[in-house]
């Protein structure tokens, strides 16, 4: 037994070899350290960890299980609550959530209730053990709107409720972010993704792929031609943000969402699949979110010297501090307070360059943070030859354009109520970060789980 | 899965598909695109649509095969199937959505160059439909690389033209537009699309002659809805995502250098692609023809 103020270690690729692939970073948990760091549990019965948790899984509950070797009964309490445990073992910011909260963090470490969940859920898919559910159709058809973290979740749980549910995608791979976003080796595709949606449709959920809502078939037309009764739109933030910085559009300048989508959607990393990626020398990621931290660590391994480029400090980075640890120790190099001004482009019209300006921080803005200012006359160059704009994305637009009477705020976000999601159209709901822009997927599917409560009550009245 | 009802070679290098894909069918309109995978390691290929059949439910696709994806979309038959195939993606054309009064009374060309005589065909058609005469000119290099000219000639008044004088006119198609002008035609509007170089040409024309011109614009992109922001393209100082601004615009505004330049991003690796698709086993990238292999 180790340190009781301290977590069970839990085991990682050795940074100098996983920098060179896609294989997962962390190894998870066994039984035996499961079981260990289970034991620091001291199962409080006014349990902080879960107000924590958007979707109030029975933490406390599952530990226990953990702790007397019952993987398969604590599987089953965590699936009453979460339908992709694997996926929020792996990537919900626990220090802000259940781990945030816990009470053992106040004298030593938090017991590590993120990698408790992923051993569970891991445990539970490789003994082939699915949810237990019994269900009832109730004859009332619902429609959901991308297949990511919300739409997999209000979807699962209105299966459970008795309703025939198809979820529509417009890719050709169901999963949203979790399939197009983060990377193979934060979050496996065919061996954790994959999977969790297959226990989605064992459920009785459809989920129908290639369908672009807004241009293949309208929700007004789901509604009055196909039969759906209500609609709960989870579509996400998809849209990248560009800086609006000359040279934007030369050869070798790529949004976040393009650079991650070939290497972890169309799988360019991997040389069977025919899609292209530019395995840059030198490449410049902009922005210091946890989208930045997975794309400058996807052209790592895929060979290049990689600069995070951000105008504020370290301690400003929105990323989570994990993600920034795992970035340093595989080589990332930061340059903070540090914001460009200019793309430069050589006469073959790719980049070879990116023109900087120092800056400092002044008083904290609207957002709390202090607010980076220019230092005048610091402008230098650094010589890249591909540069990575990871901004931030915002909600696209194609479906509150197509929808009669359903009403966006100024930033495009689909308005919606805070507790079920229910928009100015009757029978819609919305949720995730197609309302919230963008956010993590833990809160996507605390939000699906909501909308699933209001479109029950809703189609029950 | 989406079955392909008909598969023909139009050409050297020029092949048509006609697909099942009954959503896009339904809702599609001249000008827009659709994007095909061939199967599970495709590449996403974004064509426009050259035909379609609202009670069929069928799309008419045709294409030039480039990169590894696209030979192997030569490869399948009539029975055989697409794994994806997703639409209408972009917006309809400004002769399908403007007021229909003033489409009415305007004298459009179109300029269709290649592979690019397939997109001009069903907006010549939609005029046709709708009572309104066109004209169309259909330039190739060589007679043999020519496309649709029965179906062409059947909605408009088809002017024919080669590079090398083997079929038509013998000359480009902006050529043959400056000979038409010459000869006292007057064109409100003229739709030009086709390769790149040959739509720059054109604008380059068509701004002497002071007549309005709207390109299709191609670019590379992965996903066709506005994420992935592959598809930038500058139209006169602004920056545009040809999947879901366009895929249609000022050709007069277009920076086509650039558009150009970007086009061939991935030339080399998509080369070396192909070849080791190719070659198949005995693909090892030690002979050095593709540049070495990773």
């Amino acid at each position: 037994m180790g340190d009781v103020l301290k977590k069970v270690p839990v085991r990682e690729q050795d940074p100098k070899v996983r920098a060179g692939n896609f294989d997962e970073v962390c190894l998870g948990y066994n039984k035996d350290e499961a079981v260990e760091e289970a034991q620091r549990c001291i199962g409080c019965k006014n349990a902080k960890c879960m107000e924590g948790c958007p979707v109030q899984i029975h933490i406390p509950d599952f530990i226990k299980e953990v702790k007397e070797g019952n993987f398969e009964g604590a599987y089953q309490v965590i699936s009453k609550s979460s339908a992709l445990p694997a996926i929020c073992g792996r990537v919900c910011p626990q220090e802000s959530q259940c781990e945030g909260r816990c009470i053992r963090g106040i004298k030593g470490e938090p017991v590590s209730i993120g990698k408790l969940e992923r051993f569970v859920a891991d445990w539970a898919r490789e003994q082939g053990i699915k949810p237990e559910v019994s269900v009832e159709k109730n004859g009332k058809k619902v429609a959901v709107i991308g297949s990511g973290p919300a739409g997999l979740t209000c979807a699962g749980d209105l299966a459970k409720l008795g309703y025939d549910v198809t979820i529509f995608e417009a890719l050709h791979k169901a999963g949203g972010v979790l399939v197009y976003g983060i990377p193979e080796f934060r979050l496996p595709k065919d061996g954790v993704v994959l999977p969790e949606v297959e226990n989605v449709k064992a459920l009785g959920v459809k989920i129908e792929t290639d369908v672009i809502i807004g241009k293949s078939v309208t929700i007004d037309e789901l509604m009055e031609e196909e039969g759906f009764d209500a609609v709960f739109i989870g579509s996400g933030a998809g849209l990248p943000k560009f800086m609006g910085i000359p040279g934007e559009t030369a050869c070798g300048v790529f949004s976040a969402n393009e650079y991650l989508t070939r290497n972890n959607l169309m799988k360019a990393f991997d040389p069977r699949y025919d899609t292209p990626i530019a395995v840059g020398r030198k490449v410049a990621v902009v922005g210091g979110g946890n989208v930045a931290m997975d794309a400058a660590r996807t052209a790592l391994r895929l060979g290049a010297e990689v600069h995070i480029v951000y105008r504020r400090s370290e301690e400003e980075l929105p990323a989570r501090v994990e993600e920034v640890h795992h970035a340093k120790e595989e080589g990332i190099i930061f340059d903070l307070l540090t914001n460009p001004t200019e793309i430069l482009v050589g006469e073959d019209g790719w980049v070879n360059g990116i023109r900087c300006i120092r800056m400092e921080l002044g008083e904290p803005d609207a957002s709390g943070r202090r607010r980076p200012v220019e230092i005048p006359g610091s402008e230098f160059d650094i010589e890249v030859d591909t540069v990575i704009m990871s901004l931030g994305t915002s909600p696209n637009p194609l479906i509150s354009s197509t929808t009669k009477g359903l009403e966006t705020n100024r930033r495009k976000c689909i308005v919606a109520s805070e507790d079920v999601g229910a928009t100015s159209k009757e029978g819609v709901f919305a949720g995730g970060d197609a309302v919230t822009g963008a956010a993590t997927v833990i809160l996507a599917m605390g939000a699906g789980k909501d909308a699933a409560r209001g479109i029950h009550e809703y189609l029950s009245r | 899965m989406f079955k392909i009802l008909k598969a023909e070679q139009l050409s050297a290098n020029v092949y048509m598909k006609v697909v099942h894909a009954p959503r896009v069918a339904k809702s599609c309109e001249p000008g827009q695109f659709i994007i095909v995978k061939v199967d599970e390691t495709a590449e996403r290929i974004p064509l426009t649509i050259c035909d379609y059949d609202r009670e069929a439910g069928t799309i008419t696709i045709v294409f030039q095969p480039i990169g590894v994806s696209t030979h192997k979309m030569v490869d399948l038959k009539e029975g055989d199937f697409f794994e994806d195939f997703v639409g209408p993606l972009g917006k309809p054309s400004e002769l399908v959505t403007d007021d229909f009064e003033e489409v009415k009374k305007k004298k459009v060309v179109f300029i269709a160059g290649g592979v690019g005589t397939a997109p001009v065909y069903p907006q010549a058609k939609w005029l046709h439909d709708h009572g309104i005469e066109c004209d169309i000119i259909v330039g190739a290099r060589t007679k043999d690389l020519l496309i649709l000219e029965d179906e062409m000639s059947r909605v408009g008044n088809l002017h024919l033209c080669t590079d090398d004088g083997s079929y038509g006119f013998h000359g480009v198609g902006t050529a043959m537009l400056e000979k038409l002008v010459s000869e006292g035609h007057q064109y409100d509007l003229c739709v030009a699309i086709g390769p790149m170089i040959m739509m720059k040409f054109a604008c380059l024309t068509t701004k002497k002659l002071g007549i309005p011109t709207i390109v299709s614009m191609n670019p590379i992109m992965v996903d066709g809805t506005g994420m992935c922001g592959a598809c930038r393209v500058l139209v006169g100082d602004e920056v545009k995502f040809a999947c879901v601004d366009g895929p249609e615009f000022d050709g007069h505004l277009i920076d086509f250098d650039q558009a150009m330049k970007r086009a061939a991003m991935y030339k080399t690796e998509e080369g070396r692609r192909l070849l080791a698709y190719q070659e198949g086993d005995t693909h090892h990238g030690g002979c050095g023809n593709c540049g070495g292999d990773k």
